[in-house]
């Protein structure tokens, strides 16, 4: 006798969409971020260490690797912010229609990968082609 | 009048304990980074091809030092919020997590007073 078909947990048959994927990449690029934090505290504390350590810590983040990791930052900043914007809206109980959460979900994806490239340079240019 | 029974109340497991201020706490230091963030990244891409110098100038006025000080607090504290739901939700063992947590809250707390003493050390002239 076949056995009766037991429900599965709501991780073995949801959907993979648009939704996780938007909230996963939250915690992915909050958990980056907080990793960029160290960056900062880095920089800020070459800044205080005076011209010459300013020089070299500037040389080590402007390596190809650096700068790559200064890109993920970038993006994650900018999705991080944007998406973050559109969850305080939902905490304050608008955008939940479905239409409307897509949309601002497709937003938040394609600005943040504008808006990270667009910051990645900017920065690079304002502190002298070194980010 | 509490609505939970003496048992809930004994054994602290109530349907949400206190999560509301983690909750609430990790919106309003989002909504603080928002501006924070923003006044960041906008002065970093507006210091035209920055020297030391220029970057001490910039971080020495009262408003940057000021704002640049409570970026690396509130950043801090929004991180500490978010990591622990991270690892909450994702490390399993009990022993794990407390160490997990407590490794970031140290790391996390290392890291501000490094950024604050940096701050305070450019905004009172120490910094060469």
């Amino acid at each position: 006798m076949a056995q009766r078909a037991r429900p599965l947990s709501p991780f073995l048959h949801y959907r993979w969409q648009y939704t996780n994927t938007l909230s996963i990449l939250h915690r992915i690029t909050g958990v980056l971020l907080s990793l960029g934090y160290l960056v900062l505290v880095y920089w800020l504390a070459a800044v205080a260490a005076g011209a010459e350590r300013y020089r070299a810590a500037m040389d080590t983040l402007s390596s190809p690797l650096a700068q790559l990791v200064l890109l993920g930052a970038a993006f994650s900043f900018c999705y991080h912010l944007l998406n973050g914007v559109r969850h305080l809206f939902f905490d304050l109980g608008h955008g939940f229609e479905r239409g409307t959460a897509r949309a601002s979900g497709w937003a938040v994806a394609i600005g943040a990968l504008l808006l990270g490239v667009i910051l990645w340079f900017a920065v690079r240019a304002g502190l002298g082609g070194a980010a | 009048m509490s609505l939970r029974s003496p048992l809930r109340r004994v054994t602290g497991h109530g349907s949400a304990k206190g999560g509301v201020a983690h909750w609430y706490a990790q919106r309003v230091s989002a909504v603080a980074l928002v501006l924070l963030g923003l006044w960041l990244v906008v002065s970093l891409a507006t210091l035209g091809g920055a020297s030391h110098a220029r970057v001490v100038q910039w971080l020495s006025s009262p408003i940057a030092s000021a704002l640049a000080v409570l970026l690396v607090l509130t950043a801090a504290y929004h991180a500490l919020l978010g990591l622990q739901v991270v690892v909450e939700d994702y490390v399993a063992d009990k022993g794990t997590r407390v160490g997990v947590l407590l490794a970031i809250k140290f790391a996390l707390a290392v890291a501000a007073v490094i950024g604050v003493l940096a701050v305070l050390r450019i905004a009172f002239g120490v910094a060469a």
